[in-house]
């Protein structure tokens, strides 16, 4: 049987130590890592149980909210303080999983999500960049519905899951993390990675750091954020498109913009390309589509995922004007 | 006088041991010494294992044997095809992969880990070959099916072609449904114990139990009554454990070479791979109507698949051929056969895809004619059979029409599409006919009243989740004149009478009629001991005025309360503890010369969202007349759980096919999308009186499938009536909306 070695650790520096075998895994909710285990994507030799490391705190700090990585996407998203200040992070995540599962998912596993694609969770295709570098993609000309149209490579085009970290794009959140060089601050849109030439790679944390917390600025736009999210059921599924979107308009012109997209491409994605569309200008909804055309731009769509760009600028548009007050 | 119980609302008999994890399914029944069964399936499609290496499997910890064509026992009985709902298998007789997820090998050890490990081991090397994936590219290969549940696959009546030529409005269209899983709760598990005695005692999570006797009794060459199937609780089957699958007859095959009880469960990715499903179709519907609205030519062409290796077809056309009254009358089905598994019964097979594409036809002539759609049924309303002139046995779909339509607020809605909106969201109303046969088969029952004052009922049969305990409880009480509690149901077992496979929506008709016949007649056996013995005080009445007051446990005189006598007294001068009587019950004579169908309406309210296309519905009302109502709140639940159904059908069930092999890319829970709660909103069911005197002994015409029937079309007229976009191929999702 395939067996590995559980280690229940309730430090950082422990967790940190106990990753020293190159294919150690932490396990923290585990609501994706056993998934895997169960279909045989991951095979861990070790699962170093992080559930006992005091980091579940949400703390308001005078630059903004600290969220332990180990607070549980309910808590999180139920929370006072994310419900008036970053309603997009709290509708981001109600929108996600169904409730059991936000019981127990937490703040560092949604942002180590792996992606959903059908073809890298099913070992009966040996073709899987991501599973196995340099065997190609069974996706590219598989059933292609689910995949990204922005940030794909032609090695990979499996969309990121979450519907978390899109938020934490939209509020400019920084990543903390903790290693054996010490702690070092991510900015979460540089947090992920896009596949390129190596999808094996996900994120920049190196294999023996620990996400320890998140910080989101309190920002103007932050209190004015929403997320709309559009799948095939109206729960427990995911993201045919989302967005995040935050605006501070001042004296009538958005002064600041956020746009962040979900479900589109391989990894949370900011578009400063929408965002430089809107600052400056007066919230309208022909502003909103122009925004949204040039989020969409660089789009690059298969068979089966071509309808994503106009319900992507749709949904991109329907978030601003939620936010914008034109709703 | 016990006061009946049948049609009363109680509760389920077995609600308390199944939220106490007390009711053994399947899976759960505890087996000395057993071992677990893992099936390796195909990963690819189709082709030939030029090799299967089981070396690291057969030495991985625990292993007792790695089953495959390499060492399989040869069972000349495999290649056999019964009739009916039975299925041909593949169990390791050849080293031909037909359709991807096949069984290829079977990995048996003493933990279900190391059974799970060692099949992760098993390095198949398939030789691919071309595979036939496209219905439609296979379409010039079209052939009719030998049969659809014993009917002819075409049917003509009248002259279409003139009529249709002649009508004034006509509707042509094609129309088409995916492939659909049924995906109950509990996966499909099947425990196989050798007795020794060359006889096997199979538990199995089945809908089924005969048919699971007689394939097995089959592939082994063995007699039926040396094979035993149990069967005490089903989560769920809607068709997929109607049919005896591979993974039941490799159970007995790996506990007959082990020696020892062997466990097989599917795992839910293997669901999707080998135990049925419900094949596309593309329906091609031409209606063609008069001046008045009336419809003078009806045309239903129906193309699904099959596999390679067997036939199924799914039955569409059935329900033009009996719905609306129409004297040219032309219906065809045609299969073509795919390298996929052999698809099955799905939810009202037919009638649920069928209605479908039949009854947005008929919406879109209402809308061709400028009539309401409701005015359309009415217009075209089938005072009896158009199949065979028959008298119907009963048919208050008037009523449904009526109490639904009112109940919903059909009348205030506006007739132009796009004419509601309420913010983002454009509201459309849309409504459809729901029908489904009521079906009777031969079925057997035993009642045994018992010197305490109890009664036991037995009968092989199934409860799949539907009730079955609780409404033949009811039925034997009141026709045992005994109070529920004194009345236990006993099922699931091929020592007990057979009955016929829970399908098709005839267990309440079937098991029911026999349920009662058995009943009265141990009653009346009771009766005739009492009146025919000089030692009782009942002696010399008529049979006719004695009562069974089984509450006080005695036989009554109806004219003088003052004599009596107990049950026990009774049952103990045969000098037994018990009397019994047993009833096999054929369909009811009147059936012959009636047409039997249950009917309703249903009434659909639709938002969708204008900018994203994402619908949801948010009122449903409907209307079904079925007969008598057994049980009014189990009765509801099925009509709600087939609605519930519709929805999926509609907007969010689709089993996708990788074009390359065949095989299902969706194959979990989080990406095949059922609806959860939040897609369902309040569902309103009335349930209609009807009285029906010829359909069978109870006057119940089955009601676990009609709920599925006519939904689609009500949700995607809504749809048409939100948003002017008729959309023809189903499910409804967004991207079809844009």
């Amino acid at each position: 049987m395939q067996l590995f070695k559980y280690l229940r650790v309730v430090d950082q520096a422990k967790a940190i130590e106990a990753m020293t075998p190159p294919n150690a895994r932490f396990i923290a909710g585990g609501t994706l890592l056993v998934d895997l285990m169960k279909l045989g994507v991951e095979t861990p030799s070790d699962v170093v149980d992080v559930n006992g490391v005091p980091l579940d705190a949400i703390t308001k700090l005078p630059e903004g909210l600290k969220v332990g990585a180990m607070s549980r996407n309910s808590d999180l998203a139920n929370h006072p303080i994310v419900k008036a200040s970053f309603p997009v992070l709290s509708e981001a995540l109600l929108s996600g999983a169904s409730p059991q599962l936000r019981n127990l998912a937490t703040l560092g596993g949604n942002l180590m999500q792996r992606p959903r694609c059908s073809y890298f969770r099913d070992l009966a295709y040996d073709a899987c960049n991501k599973r196995k570098p340099g065997s190609g993609c069974a996706a590219m000309s598989g059933w292609t519905r689910m995949h990204a149209v922005l940030g794909t490579s032609d090695q990979c085009i499996a969309a990121h899951p979450s519907d978390m970290c899109v938020a934490l794009v939209a509020l400019d959140a920084t990543v903390y993390v903790s290693g054996a060089k010490g702690p070092r601050a991510i900015p979460i849109a540089d947090f992920h990675v896009t596949p390129g030439t190596k999808p094996e790679v996900e994120t920049v944390l190196a294999h023996d750091e620990i996400i320890t917390h998140v910080i989101i600025p309190d920002t103007a736009f932050a209190r004015h954020s929403r997320y709309v999210k559009v799948r095939d059921r109206a729960s427990y599924a995911f993201a045919l498109t989302s967005a995040a979107v935050a605006l501070d308009v001042q004296g009538g012109n958005i002064k600041q913009a956020r746009v962040a997209l979900g479900g589109l491409s391989t990894k949370p994605w900011r578009s400063k390309e929408a965002e430089e569309k809107l600052v400056g200008q007066r919230p309208s909804r022909d502003l909103f589509r122009v925004a949204a055309e040039a989020a969409l731009a660089g789009a690059v769509t298969k068979k089966d995922n071509a309808f994503k760009v106009e319900l992507g600028k749709r949904t991109i548009v329907r978030a601003l004007e939620l936010v914008g007050g034109l709703s | 006088m016990t006061e009946p119980v049948t049609g009363k609302g109680i509760d389920r008999l077995d609600a308390r041991l199944k939220v106490l994890g007390k009711a053994t399914y399947a899976a759960e029944f505890a087996t000395a010494n057993i071992a677990f069964g893992v099936i390796v399936g195909a990963g690819g499609g189709k082709g030939t294992l030029s090799a299967l290496d089981t070396a690291a499997a057969e030495k991985a910890p625990g292993v007792i044997v790695v089953l495959s064509h390499k060492n399989a026992p040869k069972l000349p009985g495999a290649a056999k095809k019964g009739e009916g709902i039975d299925r041909v298998v593949q169990i390791f007789q050849d080293d031909q992969v037909r359709y991807s997820f096949q069984p290829i090998a079977l990995v048996v050890a003493d933990t279900i880990e190391h059974a799970r490990y060692a099949a992760s081991l098993v390095k198949p090397t398939v030789d691919a070959a071309a595979a036939a994936i496209s219905m439609e590219a296979e379409r010039p290969r079209a052939y009719p099916p030998r049969a659809l549940n014993g009917k002819p696959a075409d049917s003509n009546k009248g002259d279409f072609d003139r009529a249709f030529a002649g009508a004034k409005t006509t509707i042509e269209q094609t129309y088409s449904t995916p492939d659909e899983h049924h995906n109950p709760m509990e996966m499909h598990a099947t425990i196989a114990v050798w007795q020794g005695d060359g006889k096997v005692t199979v538990y199995d999570a089945t809908q089924g139990i005969s048919g699971v006797q007689k394939k097995i009794a089959t592939v082994f060459d063995l007699k039926p009554d040396d094979v035993r199937v149990i069967s005490h609780y089903v989560g769920g089957g809607f068709g997929s454990k109607g049919s005896p699958w591979s993974h039941i007859l490799l159970a007995v095959m790996a506990a007959r070479v082990t020696e020892r009880p062997v466990k097989v469960m599917l795992t839910r990715q293997q669901m999707f791979g080998f135990v049925g499903h419900r094949p596309t179709t593309s329906q091609k519907i031409a209606l063609g109507a008069d001046a008045a609205g009336k419809l003078v030519a009806l045309r239903h062409e129906t193309l699904s698949y099959t596999s390679q290796f067997d036939e199924f077809a799914e039955p569409s056309g059935l329900c033009s051929r009996m719905l609306y009254a129409c004297d040219n009358i032309r219906t065809a089905h045609r299969l073509v056969k795919l390298d996929i598994s052999t698809p099955t019964f799905t939810r009202a097979p037919g009638e649920a895809t069928g209605t479908y594409a039949l009854e947005c036809a008929m919406d879109e002539l209402a809308y061709a004619l400028d009539v309401d759609p409701l005015r359309l049924r009415l217009d075209n309303y089938a005072d009896k059979d158009p199949e065979d002139d028959k008298p119907w046995s009963s048919k208050e779909l008037r009523a449904c029409y009526k109490q639904a339509a009112e109940k919903f607020g059909w009348q205030k809605r506006k007739k132009q599409p796009r004419s509601t909106r309420d913010g983002r969201w454009l509201v459309g109303m849309g409504m459809a006919t729901a029908t489904y046969p009521a079906n009777q088969r031969d079925a057997s029952a035993v009642a045994r009243i018992k010197a305490d004052g109890t009664a036991l009922v037995q009968a092989g049969s199934q409860d799949i989740g539907t009730g079955t305990y609780t409404i033949m409880t009811q039925i034997a009480a009141d026709a045992l004149g005994m109070p529920i509690e004194k009345v236990t149901f006993e099922l699931g077992d091929t020592k007990l009478p057979p009955t016929p496979v829970s399908g098709g929506s005839a267990t309440a008709s079937s098991t029911g009629s026999a349920v009662k016949l058995a009943c009265l007649a141990a009653r009346g056996q009771l009766v005739e001991l009492a009146i025919t013995d000089a030692a009782s005080p009942l002696h010399g009445l008529a049979a006719g005025d004695v009562d069974v007051d089984g509450g006080a446990g005695a036989l009554v005189s109806k004219k003088d309360k003052t004599k009596r006598e107990s049950i026990g007294d009774v049952v103990r001068r045969t000098g037994k503890e018990e009397l019994s009587a047993r009833s096999d019950t054929k369909p009811k004579e009147d059936r012959k010369s009636h047409s039997c169908h249950s009917f309703g309406a249903q009434f659909v309210e639709v938002r969708v969202d204008e900018a994203t296309g994402e619908v949801r519905v948010s009122r449903v009302v409907s209307a079904f007349a079925a007969g008598k109502i057994l049980n009014a709140k189990t009765a509801r639940s099925q009509f709600v759980g087939g609605i519930v159904w519709g929805i999926g059908l509609a907007l969010t069930e689709e089993s996708v096919r990788d074009a390359r092999n065949g095989r299902v890319v969706n194959h979990s829970l989080g990406d095949y999308h059922v609806p959860v709660n939040a897609d369902v909103p309040a569902i309103d069911v009335i349930m209609v009186d009807e009285n029906d005197p010829f359909v069978n002994e109870i006057g119940a015409k089955g009601i676990g499938e009609i709920g599925i029937t006519g939904i689609g079309a009500a949700i995607a007229n809504a749809v048409y009536h939100a948003t002017g976009k008729r959309v023809r191929d189903l499910p409804i999702t967004v991207d079809k909306l844009l």
